[in-house]
């Protein structure tokens, strides 16, 4: 009988074409890739990063002159696509959770007007939305020159919105560090408290308690540290504003875009969570004589989280690499610096191989966790 | 907004749980039954009241529609000799002038096809081998000429409609198989196969489609021979193929897990082969469980390539966005473009969605 009929020994034959084949390509693709480079003469490698940038970003989420390195340029990159997106996706949650709920309305009006919300959202690229709200602050702001001030100190105009910004003399670190262990005390507090309720019945004010377990370290590092603030208010020149703390509309269309696109998808996400839940449920919370509010805050919702949790994973993953539209209009996010540096020195698989990793490293990171979560609630087949 | 009635019309949207009809003669109990809800419905009515007013005043009452950018400076509503001047230049891009009856041909073939397809009575392997044999080679000869007496027109003077449609519609029939093979491979009992399937989805799907376009239309020439170049719409192809074909893997990979096993095991006790009962058994009651996410994940594609526009293809959204720089028109026709790509895409998603909706209820009905 020829090896070939052999179940396993072809299985072992199949398994070797395909990683051969494989390989064959990676190889030929490197080796033209390699003699292409050198008959351009472009260096290789990542010697580049420690080169100095030497160009201008407008938005830095961390401190950059243009002195500093590329490596330095591509870690505002990061910063800024990460700013981006945990805001849109921060924003986008609270704003979806409401539009999903008014989706399930018994007011057939108010239902109906989230319900074209979401289908507006949805049927329109993201990309036309980006660009429709940057050219809309773009022309309907007046320019510079003639820029409106709206409250002293508070600048707005089509190259956005300029205002009044807090300068940390001293004590910034102290004030952080007392509004977190605020948050913990309070949480803490709260737990607790709720926790005892159960087992002794005893009904304490709860909230008032946690807001003085949360002001408490507050009022301790004003009366400890020495805290100093300065303001650093803009000012109308001739051609320019300066100084203050510049918003400009570069991130607020993206931000714009991104935070609706996301709260278009968290509301469906959010009224099939709530469908799904079954109908016992909210017979069995009437019964009890809770109100709908209640019933959904109390019995639906932490039942709807574990269908929701999934696809909402998917969504933060989609805005964050949708953050990448902001080439299109000029904020410069990961992919837009990257392609300055590419543009720069030349040097374009090993830019385009960065911001690739740094998306497939944060995105694979966030799917392990959902195929883990996934195979765990996942129906057991014998 | 009769889009959106039809869409409000359909049950699988509205909730199961909807009020129940309000006994005759009080239909207003659902608007005003309680105070709050009194509120809301003011509250929404408002909104919309606002928002149409906003709407109508600038679409229609203080807009301008026929006249010279002059004219339409002069005013602050739509400017709509903006949209007929520059029409043509929207729909088929740099196509030549006295050759666009082609691309217009060639889009109503199309979507007429497409139209004819979407029975699922007409399903079948006569449907495919019309789409390989006929209606595509015949959209090929019209776009790009050479046969037939018709001049021939290179795919660099494509654009706007007919190219979006192409790019996504050749994309999408090019990767469905592509990622029935990756949902295989992954599925795959052969662990090096196993690995090559998930590598190449993790990869593609963890990046966004713009660093793949940008892959194609820059690295890739790099990674070419000497003297072989591709052209760059092919390039963009190639990438919105390979991207799309990890998404469908991944739905795909849904379909065949919600097979019972035992359908395999039956398959194996009648001594079929692997590809057999794959092609037989198994893939048949996969595919027809994911029809609707694929509709959807089709909806999402069309508008994603959108995104050619940044590696400079002249698609529907790029003709729109270079004809308001015209500058005849610049600053004075800022909105127009948009809202009217806006609503070509709506149309167009809206219909497919409406179509995956049909879709759905036709399988819940279907005893198969």
């Amino acid at each position: 009988m020829p090896l070939f009929y052999d179940a396993r020994i072809r299985a072992y034959l199949y398994q070797v074409i395909a990683v051969g084949l494989v390989l064959l390509v990676a190889w030929v693709m490197f080796s033209t890739a390699s003699a292409n480079l050198a008959k351009q003469d472009i260096a290789t490698g990542f010697g580049f990063l420690a080169r100095q940038a030497g160009f201008v970003i407008t938005e830095t989420a961390i401190t950059y002159e243009p002195t500093d390195t590329i490596g330095r340029a591509i870690l505002v990159g990061i910063a800024n696509t990460v700013k981006v997106s945990l805001l849109a996706a921060i924003l986008g949650t609270i704003f979806g959770l409401l539009v999903g709920i008014g989706r399930l309305s018994h007011n057939p009006v108010l239902s109906r007007l989230m319900l074209a919300y979401v289908e507006a959202l949805r049927n329109v690229p993201l990309l036309l939305y980006l660009l429709l709200w940057y050219s809309l602050i773009i022309s309907t702001f007046p320019p510079v020159k003639q820029a409106i001030q709206m409250l002293p100190g508070v600048f707005l105009s089509n190259s956005g919105l300029v205002m009044p910004a807090l300068h940390w003399e001293s004590g910034f670190a102290a004030l952080v560090t007392a509004i977190l262990v605020g948050i913990v005390a309070a949480t803490f507090v709260a737990r607790m408290l709720g926790r005892q309720r159960v087992v002794s019945g005893k009904d304490r004010p709860v909230a008032l308690i946690a807001t003085v377990a949360f002001l408490l370290p507050l009022v301790a590092a004003l009366l400890l540290a020495n805290i100093s603030v300065t303001w650093d208010v803009p000012e109308l020149g001739r051609f320019r504003l300066s100084g203050g703390y510049h918003l400009r509309p570069e991130f607020v269309a993206l931000l714009l875009g991104l935070t609706l696109s996301v709260s278009a998808n968290v509301a469906e996400i959010v009224r099939a969570g709530i469908q799904a839940v079954s109908k016992g449920q909210w017979e069995a919370a009437t019964a009890l004589g809770l109100s709908r509010a209640r019933t959904l805050k109390l019995v639906i919702l932490p039942q709807a989280l574990r269908i929701i949790i999934p696809p909402l994973t998917n969504t933060y993953l989609t805005v964050f690499k949708n953050s990448s539209l902001a080439i299109a209009i000029g904020y410069p996010d990961l992919v837009m610096v990257s392609n300055t540096i590419m543009n720069q020195t030349g040097q374009a698989i090993e830019s385009i191989a960065i911001f690739m990793g740094v998306y497939l490293g944060l995105s694979i990171l966030i799917s392990l966790v959902m195929n883990w979560y996934n195979a765990k609630v996942a129906l057991r087949e014998r | 907004m009769t889009q959106i009635d039809t869409l409000i019309g359909d049950p699988s949207l509205t909730s199961q749980r909807e009020a129940p009809p309000a006994p005759k003669g009080r239909w207003l109990s659902a608007y005003f039954g309680t105070p709050g809800n009194a509120l809301i419905t003011i509250l929404c009515l408002g909104t919309i009241f606002a928002l149409a007013k906003l709407a109508i005043g600038w679409l229609f009452i203080d807009a301008t529609f026929v006249g010279t950018p002059a004219e339409c400076k002069a005013t602050i509503g739509a400017c709509w000799p903006f949209l007929s001047a520059k029409m043509r230049y929207i729909f088929f891009g740099f196509y030549p002038f006295e050759e666009q009856w082609r691309p217009l041909t060639a889009m109503l073939l199309f979507l007429g096809a497409c139209i004819v397809s979407m029975v699922p009575r007409v399903w079948g392997r006569g449907l495919l081998i019309a789409w390989i044999a006929v209606v595509l080679p015949v959209l090929y000869v019209l776009m790009a000429g050479g046969y037939f007496g018709l001049t021939v027109v290179p795919t660099t003077q494509w654009g706007g409609l007919p190219l979006s449609f192409m790019l996504s519609f050749i994309g999408l029939a090019c990767a469905l198989p592509l990622g029935i093979a990756l949902a295989l491979a992954r599925a795959s009992s052969l662990p090096a196969i196993r690995i090559l399937g998930v590598s190449f989805i993790e990869i593609v799907r963890g990046v966004p489609l713009i660093s793949i376009l940008f892959m194609a239309t820059v690295m890739l020439p790099l990674f070419m021979p000497n003297g072989i170049t591709i052209d760059k719409l092919i390039r963009a192809q190639v990438a919105i193929i390979l991207f799309a074909a990890a998404y469908i893997a991944e739905i795909v990979r849904g379909g065949l897990q919600a097979v019972p096993k035992g359908q395999v095991e039956a398959g194996h006790s009648l001594g079929l082969h692997y590809w057999q009962i794959m092609r037989k058994i198994v893939l048949p009651q996969a595919l027809k469980k994911v029809i609707p996410p694929l509709v959807s994940l089709f909806i999402g594609f069309f508008q994603d390539t959108t995104l050619v526009t940044i590696v400079g293809l002249l698609d529907f959204l790029d003709t729109v966005r270079t004809a308001m720089r015209d500058p005849e028109w610049q600053g004075i026709a800022v909105l127009e473009g948009y809202v009217f790509a806006a609503v070509v895409y709506f149309v167009f998603s809206a219909l497919m969605g409406a179509y995956s909706r049909f879709l759905e209820r036709y399988f819940r009905t279907t005893h198969d």
